[in-house]
């Protein structure tokens, strides 16, 4: 019992620090090499600025075109069901908002505990049906590697390990959970070196894509 | 020009790179909804085709050079490195299966802007000797004659004539000071010459002074199809010298897609400098004499009209509206096709595809897209506004047995100006 208590504060205490000074450091170099490159002067005359339509990007491409929704239903619902399950396990769980009020004094309203084991048993089962699709559809098959299965893992298992834990499934407690919050930092230590970035760079690829094409008068 | 050598063409990759290109790449999580958004893909169900894996030349430069890990990567001799092999495998991938429609583009869920990568990643292709025959013999012509096509004053000198005989009007040449230079494309003077005499006559109609240009008569840039910015500015160079020459203040680029967009967005940063002219295309310049109650038309055209809108002048320049508002003009019946303005789908043929012969398949495939939206609403004619749009669309239609005739819309305009004369008359 002892051991595993100790698993537990070793991985709230030491190990937490190293993953959030990994993430850090990390996705500080990322963006620092990101905007670092800067880009070319644009000459040509502009049709309207590039705020405006940048930011609208960053909010809108959360949404696919009706075309697309009907080509790739599948990969555009079940992406967006684990997408939002996964941000309500994390942010609207009880203990998760809680440590969240501790680290960084924000704190809002959880959601029932029922609700958010509901959501997180819909989000594991749509990761599993990613998963499928990623093996199955052929271009999928085609362009993924194995960092794309690395990361899936990984989501995955927090997902999962936090779901045995809450449920008590796995025995002592304090392993199940320090498993829980050691695939989260795992989480946050890969985060700046693989395509989970896409967390922090989607908004600037977008703002980048809607500024670019609003320029020259489409909204993107 | 010293020899093409892998080591010049991931130099041209790495110069490419930029802050956009690095967070686009750092995005991509391989969802492949880009595929979805692909002709190419769609219609040879090719996952080869899949816009983001056509990228992963530039991708490994990016992510060997630019960023840490793979910079980590390298230090355990574990980076993937760019090859000569894969360069040429790379070949079709980036040239004969994509138009640069710039679909994926808007559709990428994280945002990525493809085409914008794609072609940055062409100048590199070109810099180790891994270009389309093809778009070579086009850029070499374009440099040596000033047409991709090998096309000289003297051709067009005789179509000057043809229309001059036709209309009794005075088709100008090298006039300074006029309101407009205009541009025109070597496709439209073989393929679509009516092209000229249209303008002819809107512009006698709506009271524009206008001018070609003996020293530079030819809109588009074979160098930013193959992507080569040498070739590129240096034909744009030759536009601003004439433009300058003449003293206009404004530049008309013709039906072509790509030309626009290549003087007016790309060009400008090509030299280097703002313009000390302005661009439009053709349409827009159309669509401003319509609001301005310059053109007066009679008579409508009664049959179903459905329009093809070039991925170069809607998508990617933003003229969507105008076109709408000129086919209101003189059309009664004119149907959209079902995905249309920014979300429309390419006709194949544009992007370089046109002059790769050796993509002569795939262009057809591509076509299968447009073809299969022009059934869904079954018009009688076709009308478009880019000459390598309609020379698809009229061989693609041609190839599936469909008789459905493309027409250029300023053609369509001309044909429907109400007479001089008559208007004097009032």
């Amino acid at each position: 019992m002892s051991g595993s208590m100790e698993f537990l504060l070793w991985t709230k205490g030491p190990m937490f620090d190293i993953a959030l000074a990994i993430f850090a450091i990390g996705l500080f170099a990322r963006l620092a090499e990101i905007f670092l490159l800067g880009r070319k002067p644009n000459y040509a005359e502009p049709r309207a600025g590039e705020w405006l339509p940048g930011l609208r990007t960053v909010f809108t491409r959360t949404i696919a075109d009706p075309g697309t929704f009907q080509r790739a239903s599948f990969n555009v619902v079940v992406g967006w069901v684990w997408h939002i399950g996964f941000l309500i396990a994390l942010l609207l769980f009880v203990p998760h908002a809680e440590l969240i009020k501790g680290l960084f004094g924000i704190a809002w309203p959880a959601l029932p505990n029922p609700v958010v084991d509901l959501v997180t048993a819909i989000t594991l089962i749509a990761l599993v049906a990613t998963l499928v699709h990623r093996l199955t559809h052929p271009v999928k098959q085609r362009i993924s590697t194995i960092e794309d299965y690395l990361v899936w893992t990984v989501v995955f298992l927090v997902v999962l390990t936090g779901y045995l834990a809450y449920h008590r499934l796995v025995n002592p407690y304090p392993v199940a959970l320090g498993m829980h919050i050691l695939m989260a930092e795992i989480l946050l230590i890969i985060l700046p070196f693989t395509k989970l970035t896409h967390i922090f760079t989607t908004f600037i690829a977008r703002w980048y894509n809607g500024a670019a094409f609003g320029r020259k008068g489409v909204q993107s | 020009m010293s020899e093409l050598t892998l080591e010049r063409g991931l130099a041209a990759f790495r110069a490419e790179i930029d802050a956009p290109t690095a967070a686009f790449f750092s995005s991509c999580v391989h969802c492949g909804i880009c595929a979805q958004s692909c002709p190419f893909y769609l219609e040879t169900g090719d996952p080869k085709y899949t816009p983001i894996l056509k990228l992963e030349p530039l991708r490994l430069v990016w992510e060997n050079e630019f960023t840490l890990w793979g910079k980590l990567k390298g230090l355990f001799g574990l980076q993937q490195k760019v090859t000569d092999e894969m360069l040429a495998e790379w070949e079709e991938l980036l040239y004969d299966s994509c138009s640069m429609c710039g679909r994926c583009s808007l559709v990428c869920p994280v945002g990525n802007d493809l085409a914008y990568m794609i072609r940055k990643s062409r100048e590199g292709m070109v810099q180790s000797g891994h270009a389309p025959e093809g778009l070579i013999a086009a850029s070499v012509r374009a440099i040596q004659t000033g047409s991709p096509m090998g096309l000289q004053w003297k051709t067009l000198a005789v179509q000057i004539k043809h229309v001059e005989d036709s209309t009794g009007m005075e088709v100008p040449v090298d006039k300074a000071g006029v309101d407009y230079l205009v541009l025109l494309s070597s496709m439209e003077i073989i393929n679509f010459p009516e092209y000229l005499e249209a303008i002819a006559k809107i512009f006698d109609h709506a009271g524009v002074t206008w001018t070609l240009s003996t020293q530079c008569f030819e809109a588009t840039n074979a160098g930013i199809q193959i992507g080569n910015k040498d070739i590129a500015a240096q034909l744009v160079e030759r536009v601003v010298a004439a433009a300058e020459k003449l003293k206009v203040a404004n530049v008309i680029s013709p039906e072509c897609g790509h030309a626009y967009t290549a003087i007016r967005w790309e060009g400008p940063n090509l030299i280097g400098r703002p313009y000390p002219f302005r661009v439009f295309h053709i349409i827009e310049v159309l669509d401003e004499l319509r609001a301005a109650g310059r053109i007066q038309t009679e008579g409508m055209e009664s049959d179903r009209l459905s329009m093809h809108d070039p991925c170069n002048l809607a998508r990617k320049s933003g003229v969507i509206q105008q076109q709408r508002n000129l086919m209101n003009l003189v059309a009664d019946n004119f149907v959209e096709l079902k995905e249309h303005g920014k979300f429309q789908w390419c006709c194949g043929a544009g992007g370089g595809v046109s002059s790769n012969e050796r993509a002569e398949p795939l262009k057809l495939a591509a076509f299968k897209r447009k073809k299969a939206q022009i059934e869904e609403v079954a018009p009688e004619r076709m009308v478009t506004m880019c000459a390598t749009c309609r020379t698809q669309l009229e061989e693609g239609l041609e190839e599936f047995n469909m008789e459905i005739p493309v027409v250029g819309l300023t053609e369509m305009i001309a044909d429907h100006l109400v007479e001089k004369e008559a208007r004097e008359h009032e």
